[in-house]
């Protein structure tokens, strides 16, 4: 690559990675200037973590160079590339809860056997950082008493603290509201006007277009495009990533609803520390209808759905399902699928599937005592597979072998399996958790399409979603929870704002 | 990116890596016999032709390894529920109860009879003594681990007590109880063998090997083949997705501890009344421990179980001839083999796993599909 100008902060050149059968990064050579924001963006297993994780350390890769400043570094593990002034700040926050946040800052940074003496030094320089860039935190409080959003400062501070001249942040967003991730923009505008760099790994393309400089594209293990920020479109990108047209908008016939058969009444709950997570919770769900649950995670969300799948007991409230009160005691998993009442978990991972399960295994997961699949208690394989040969063409999922393993199929086939389990039992009422979580732009779309159908053949659908842009999509209410309450209800044409402002606590 | 560290395909994971674990321990056992001034191939020669040279060697094999079936399929069930029962020893030292239950007090049955009494004896005394720890841990969260090995303890204990104050005839000295009447012993094989005018050599081998085969196809089938063992391998491989999919977790957590210590019970069966012909102290002689290292060298599953089994077999029968031989040796020495076996095969699993797995990686492995 010619030098014009300074040298690239980060050069990665001819970087190949394989897992095994799996071409994770396929010869990726991307060059970052100094001083900027460079987006990455790419569907779920383009590769992008993967590179990311070359560059911190956490993999070696099989064959390529890394230049830092100009300069080829050898980064074998995390310590290398911190000392390269490397900072990584990982989707899920790589912090000690009970610590306080200076303890969590100078955690393999102490300086020695006596804490006090790093801690002291590390104090000063905080403050400094949290003066130069904006980011004050309350620094002898411990993390687990801090909002998201702050955590997510402190991970950044701690990264500036070991000196770090370029910042890796994976998915930032994913866990804040929309007015945190104002803030962090912000800080990250402030970061760049100091000099610093900053690789922002997302899927939103929406971030992408405001805050970055540069952005570029992975699909397949390879990066088939990078351009300058205000030189492209939304669209552009998603088709770049996707390879084909996408429709980024899914289309929805306006729909009556029918009878009500979901009535929640005055719901509460804890969660299993014992602190209560459901406050007085109370809506409706009607037949042919999608309510969309908005709310940043954390705020109950989850804890709903345990409740309504029958997982977690609730401590007060009713439930009435097509008018029938559900007997709290007797209210489980197993009975509520007798009900007619399917889950798809927020969690596919821990919840959804069984990962070293074939998909076979896993299309009778909920559904063992089925008499098709297992008669006189023993499972009859060959029904079984073909019941699943059956889904997996339903659902188009790829490849179409039931006996694969669940955990080696991609995260868009992964869901589509927990979908096409629950959607094919015809149910009255859908329980639906983050359905395109983790999954990629072209099976979103098939995911978004078979829940406006499932609306559309009358089921009652609930669906809870961190992606603001889903739950508008698709939803005919959006009801928004914060702190375990409902604080509000609006239709799906709401303002950004407007629910952002919901979410935070602020409005009502 | 989901594939993190290369995974083996499965063949490699069900036969490279015990044997090379096993090398592993064999050469380090190579050594400590290099620095005792032995010929480490000498002794290899002794302990292989002791194990599987003479009939009665073999029976003696196999003798031992039907105590280690009985164990390692014991923990292996438990195993698959994700649940780790140290407590088979326990398990089985009480299911000696059971076996002297159906051969003392019910010797006025016909032999099959007592046999198939005895058999359900020790079952349900095993499966009872494991039923305390196990609702401990479904209902109120006690600690499997903890709990099992306190109960192992309270079984020595429990048992030296029946003995000395109890089942022990008057006047004897010994803490055991009497000898079983011959009908009331488990036939050997070689009696067995002889019925239909066959010979075979000498050896405690009894009937008792033929139910540990039945008892692993059953486990095998159990586990793999009916709803029971898909649960239990449910809870076994995400709790949560148990509970998700309205298993009733609490009862198969009892179920599968239960089962576990029905079979550990079995090893009652092959010493009590296949063997010794009474009921003594410590008859349970450690066998319920290496059942963890038989059963997780054999993947928990039925087949590599019953081949680590013969294996541990080997190397007690073979051990004992090479102590028998060489003066210098103690049957410590085998201890040490076996603990290293233990040690490579079980604690150590992960050491190798990763350098093999970088080796299979650059081989094109079985049809993994992962772009989407």
């Amino acid at each position: 690559m010619s030098v014009s100008g300074p040298a690239a902060a980060i050069d990665l050149k001819g970087i190949d990675k394989r897992f095994g059968a799996v071409h994770a990064n396929k010869a990726v050579s991307l060059a970052i200037a100094p001083g900027t924001i460079h987006g990455i963006v790419g569907e779920n297993g383009a590769g992008k973590s993967t590179l990311m994780s070359i560059l911190y350390g956490f993999y070696q890769a099989d064959a390529g160079e890394i230049f830092i400043n100009g300069a080829p570094r050898k980064i074998v593990r995390p310590s290398d590339a911190i000392a390269a002034g490397i900072g990584m700040v990982h989707q899920h926050f790589m912090l000690v809860e009970p610590f306080t946040v200076l303890e969590n800052v100078v955690l393999g940074a102490e300086g020695g056997a006596r804490l006090i003496g790093g801690l002291t030094k590390a104090r000063t320089e905080l403050q400094r950082l949290g003066d130069a860039y904006n980011m004050s935190v309350p620094l002898d409080t411990p993390v687990s008493e801090l909002a998201v959003g702050v955590q997510q400062r402190v991970e950044i501070l701690k990264a500036l603290y070991r000196g770090a001249d370029v910042l890796i942040l994976d998915e930032p967003t994913g866990v804040l509201t929309p007015s945190e991730a104002d803030h962090l923009f912000r800080v990250l505008d402030q970061l760049r006007h100091q000099g610093k760099t900053v690789i922002f790994i997302t899927h939103k393309l929406r971030e992408i277009m405001a805050i970055t400089d540069n952005v570029s594209v992975m699909r397949r293990g390879e990066i088939v495009g990078t351009v300058a920020t205000k030189t492209t479109t939304p669209q552009a990108l998603a088709e770049l990533m996707v390879g084909r047209t996408v429709r980024l908008k899914v289309d929805k016939a306006a729909r009556a609803p029918g009878p009500v058969v979901l009535d929640v009444r005055e719901l509460s709950a804890t969660d299993n520390r014992g602190t209560t997570r459901l406050r007085d919770v109370s809506f409706t769900i009607r037949e042919g209808e999608i309510v969309g649950i908005a709310g940043v995670a954390g705020n109950g969300q989850s804890e709903l759905l345990e409740v309504l799948a029958g997982i977690r007991r609730r401590a007060s409230g009713e439930i009435l399902l097509h008018g029938q009160p559900l007997d709290p005691a007797h209210t489980d998993p197993a009975k509520l699928r007798e009900a007619r009442c399917a889950h798809v978990p927020e969690d596919r991972h821990r919840m959804g599937l069984v990962m070293s399960f074939s998909a076979c295994e896993n299309t009778i997961l909920g559904y063992q005592d089925d008499p098709r699949f297992t008669p006189h208690g023993l499972l009859n394989r060959t029904a079984i597979a073909a019941d699943t040969s059956g889904k997996m063409i339903a659902f188009d999922v790829r490849p179409g072998n039931p006996q694969l393993r669940a955990s080696l199929f991609s995260g868009g086939n992964q869901q589509k399996l927990v979908l096409a389990r629950e959607f094919e039992r015809d149910p009255t009422l859908l329980i639906v958790g983050q359905p395109t979580r983790g999954v990629d732009i072209g099976a979103i779309e098939f995911i978004h399409k078979r829940l406006i159908a499932m609306r559309d053949a009358g089921k009652a659908v609930l669906l809870v979603s961190v992606e603001l842009d889903e739950i508008r999509a698709l939803a005919d209410r959006v009801l928004v929870m914060f702190d375990g309450r409902i604080v509000g209800e609006r239709g799906p044409d709401a303002s950004e704002q407007d629910l952002g402002l919901l979410m935070a606590g602020i409005a009502s | 990116m989901s594939a993190r560290a290369a995974e083996l395909p499965w063949w490699a994971d069900a036969l490279v890596m015990p044997v090379l674990n096993l090398a592993l321990a064999f050469l380090v056992s190579g050594g400590v016999l290099l620095a005792l001034g032995e010929d480490p191939i000498e002794c290899v020669q002794i302990m292989f032709n002791g194990a599987f040279s003479s009939g009665s060697g073999i029976g003696y094999t196999l003798f031992y390894a039907t105590n280690f079936i009985f164990t390692g399929l014991a923990f292996a069930v438990a195993f698959h529920a994700g649940l780790f029962n140290i407590g088979v020893e326990g398990q089985a030292y009480i299911a000696g109860l059971g076996v002297a239950l159906a051969s003392l007090y019910f010797e006025f049955l016909p032999a099959p009879v007592i046999i198939l009494l005895a058999i359900v004896f020790s079952a349900a005394f095993g499966a009872a003594w494991a039923f305390i720890p196990a609702y401990l841990q479904a209902k109120r969260g006690s600690h499997l681990v903890i709990t099992t090995i306190m109960f192992n303890f309270i079984a020595t204990a429990l048992m030296a007590f029946l003995l000395v104050n109890f089942l022990k005839p008057d006047g004897d000295m010994a803490p055991e109880t009497r000898t079983f009447a011959e009908h009331a012993r488990m036939p050997l094989l070689q009696d067995v063998f002889g019925w239909f005018g066959l010979t075979m050599a000498q050896s405690p081998l009894n009937l008792s090997f033929v139910w540990a085969l039945i008892c692993a196809a059953a486990v095998s089938l159990l586990v793999w083949r009916t709803r029971l063992g898909y649960e239990l391998r449910t809870l076994g491989a995400s709790p949560d997705a148990a509970v998700y999919a309205g298993m009733p977790v609490t009862r198969l957590t009892v179920i599968a501890l239960m089962i576990s210590g029905a079979l550990g019970g079995f090893l009652a069966l092959n010493e009590v009344m296949g063997s010794q012909n009474r009921l003594t102290l410590e008859f349970s002689g450690g066998y319920g421990f290496v059942g963890i290292a038989v059963a997780l060298m054999g993947r928990s599953r039925s087949i590599g179980i019953i081949l680590a089994a013969i294996l541990f077999g080997a190397l007690y029968q073979g051990g004992a001839e090479l102590a028998f031989d060489k003066p210098n040796i103690t049957r410590d020495m085998v201890v040490l083999v076996q603990g290293l076996v233990i040690l490579m095969a079980g604690a150590l699993e992960h050491m190798l796993r990763p350098t093999v797995g970088r080796l299979f990686a650059g081989c094109s492995t079985t049809a993994t599909a992962q772009e989407a």
